[in-house]
């Protein structure tokens, strides 16, 4: 019977719990969680201020998961880590052995210092549920909102918001918005449909300096705010790998079997740098559904087994107010791009030696499951297939035996 | 398990398939009332390019990256079959970015939907299965 230990509560936990209880189901498991949650789903923060979910509905895994894995959450902070040991110390100083652990830590805001921030009272970064709740606690119909930072996490903020107070400024350094997922013609098409929904952009510009209701951007401009969002990025939680000896970079250094460089630590989610299979490099894809996948590929094979998560690639689903947006891979500059506006929306595909190496669409999303397994799986396609897979993503790009395989077999 | 499964082969491309699916997953018992002049939303659709034709619905995957892939742990197998909890489902669309064959997308409401063998509706059997002139979509173990 081995002794498993999990540090952090999020999806890459769910999967790594899934990953060894398909594999071992009598071991004891300890899930070690900073936050005092039932495991919620982190992306449903901005859909829980809109209303459309609730803490209830957010649950990522039903009430009787832990149970049911047979799992024993801890709520505390894990504040050491003795890989030669194999123990880890809680900030209560209660200490765990284990023979093999999983790092799940996540990531955390990260907030630059800037000159006067501490004399701003209403100051929110929006990551937990806990974020979240305390930011719904001060909105009002005619707070003005000034969000820093208008990558996925700032702009889900203002959608969540939208409707609950007075006005939403978005400032960026960036030239647009969503700069680490669309290119500028795509950027365009989101940031009007922001727009039209009373969100108004500062990009190009930053606050530099903030006084109690006000910030002074790079630019010279001010900016009034009843409530502030910091939204400027995350950074991968290291401290513990540090302390235990793995390689770390920006994350947590893994191979495709989620082994760090420490004997019997793995890791797993945006706390984990591993295989990116569309840069052929390691990165840190901070991603719901990569979370899961490194969790159960840790999980597997800390149970023993073989599992190899070697065919990551970024790829994220996104909708604001009803306009949808779909991208995955990655965007070659030397290669060709495809554009087309269907529906009035916009589909950029990015192709370079007969294989769609990314692409972008916005509005009309149907189907972009078949760009990103052709992205994902390197497909390379002939020019009559190319053809018609830059019209429409369909399975017709195929040949009849390999669609038979994919329809008329168990897949 | 049982599924269904598609012989291209014997497609007509009629399209019946997905007037037979909306028809069941609508809920009413008046094949007129659910699909005249409504915009429809099948579970099954059919892809033509020209030459051939063939229906695609949902696979039911054995390790469905939908599941793996759902942030708000919305769509989970129960006995071998995959199912979205439309109560939990936020609309985001990621299952659909991640399918690798199409087979997932928005629902009347925005929630996404999918294939789910009419085993909750009042059909009680694929309802494209049965309605198929031709015999090209089947409903079977392999």
């Amino acid at each position: 019977m081995a002794e498993y230990v999990i540090i952090g509560n999020g999806t890459a936990a769910v999967g790594c719990i899934e990953g060894i209880r398909s594999a071992d189901k009598e071991s004891s498991i300890t899930v070690i969680s900073a936050e005092e949650h039932h495991v919620y789903s982190r992306p449903l923060i901005s859909y829980l201020l809109e209303g459309k979910t609730d803490t209830e509905r957010m649950k990522y895994r039903p009430a009787d998961f832990y149970e049911k894995n047979n799992v024993k959450l801890l709520f505390g902070r894990a504040v050491k880590c003795d890989s030669k040991k194999q123990v880890i110390t809680l900030e209560s100083k209660e200490k765990l052995s284990y023979d093999k652990l999983c790092l799940c830590t996540g990531s955390s805001p990260f907030v630059p210092k800037f000159e006067g921030l501490d004399k701003v009272k209403k100051k929110f970064t929006f990551m937990t549920l806990d974020d979240a709740l305390a930011l719904e606690k001060v909105l009002d119909k005619k707070a003005r909102v000034l969000i820093v930072g208008a990558g996925l996490i700032g702009l889900k903020c203002a959608e969540g918001i939208a409707e609950r107070v007075g006005s939403i400024t978005v400032c960026d350094l960036a030239d647009r918005v969503l700069s680490s997922i669309l290119d500028g013609e795509c950027a365009a098409v989101m940031q009007k449909k922001l727009e039209e929904h009373g969100i108004s952009f500062m990009l190009g510009d930053t606050a530099v300096r903030f006084e109690k209701d006000k910030a002074v951007m790079k630019s010279g401009a001010e900016v009034g705010f009843d409530i502030l969002v910091l939204a400027v990025g995350v950074r991968a939680e290291t401290e513990l790998a540090r302390q235990a000896g793995c390689d770390v970079n920006r994350g947590i250094v893994v191979g495709t079997d989620m082994k760090t460089s420490a004997e019997n630590i793995f890791a797993a989610g945006d706390c984990a740098e591993g295989y990116d299979s569309s840069v052929e490099a390691n990165r840190v894809l901070a991603i719901l559904p990569n979370a899961y996948m490194q969790g159960r590929c840790a999980g597997i094979n800390m149970a023993g087994g073989t599992a190899v998560f070697d065919n990551a690639v970024p790829m994220n689903s996104i909708g604001f107010f009803g306009l949808h947006c779909a991208t995955a891979g990655s965007y070659p500059e030397d290669g060709e791009v495809y554009e087309a506006h269907p529906c009035g929306g916009i589909k950029r595909l990015y192709i370079k030696d007969g294989r769609l190496r990314g692409y972008m669409l916005i509005g009309d999303v149907s189907r972009a499951g078949i760009y990103t397994a052709l992205v994902r799986e390197r497909t390379v396609l002939d020019e009559e297939n190319m053809d018609k897979m830059k019209k429409i993503p369909s399975l017709a790009i195929f040949s009849s035996q390999t669609r038979g395989k994919k329809l008329g077999g168990v897949v | 398990m049982k599924r269904v499964y598609v012989n291209e082969q014997w497609c007509l491309g009629c399209h019946l398939c997905e007037y037979n699916c909306a028809f069941a997953n609508s809920g009413l018992d008046d094949m007129v009332k659910a699909l005249k002049g409504n915009p429809i939303f099948p579970r099954v659709h059919i892809e033509d390019d020209g030459k051939i034709h063939y229906a695609v619905s949902c696979r039911h995957c054995t390790d469905p990256l939908c599941v793996k892939s759902c942030i708000a742990g919305a769509i989970s197998i129960e006995d071998g079959v995959v199912r979205i909890d439309r109560n939990k489902c936020v609309g985001c669309l990621t299952c659909v970015l991640v399918c690798p064959y199409g087979a997932v997308a928005p629902g009347p409401e925005g929630a996404a939907q999918k294939c789910e063998l009419c085993l909750q509706n009042s059909c009680g059997e694929p309802a494209c299965v049965k309605g198929c002139p031709n015999n090209a979509i089947v409903y079977e173990e392999r």
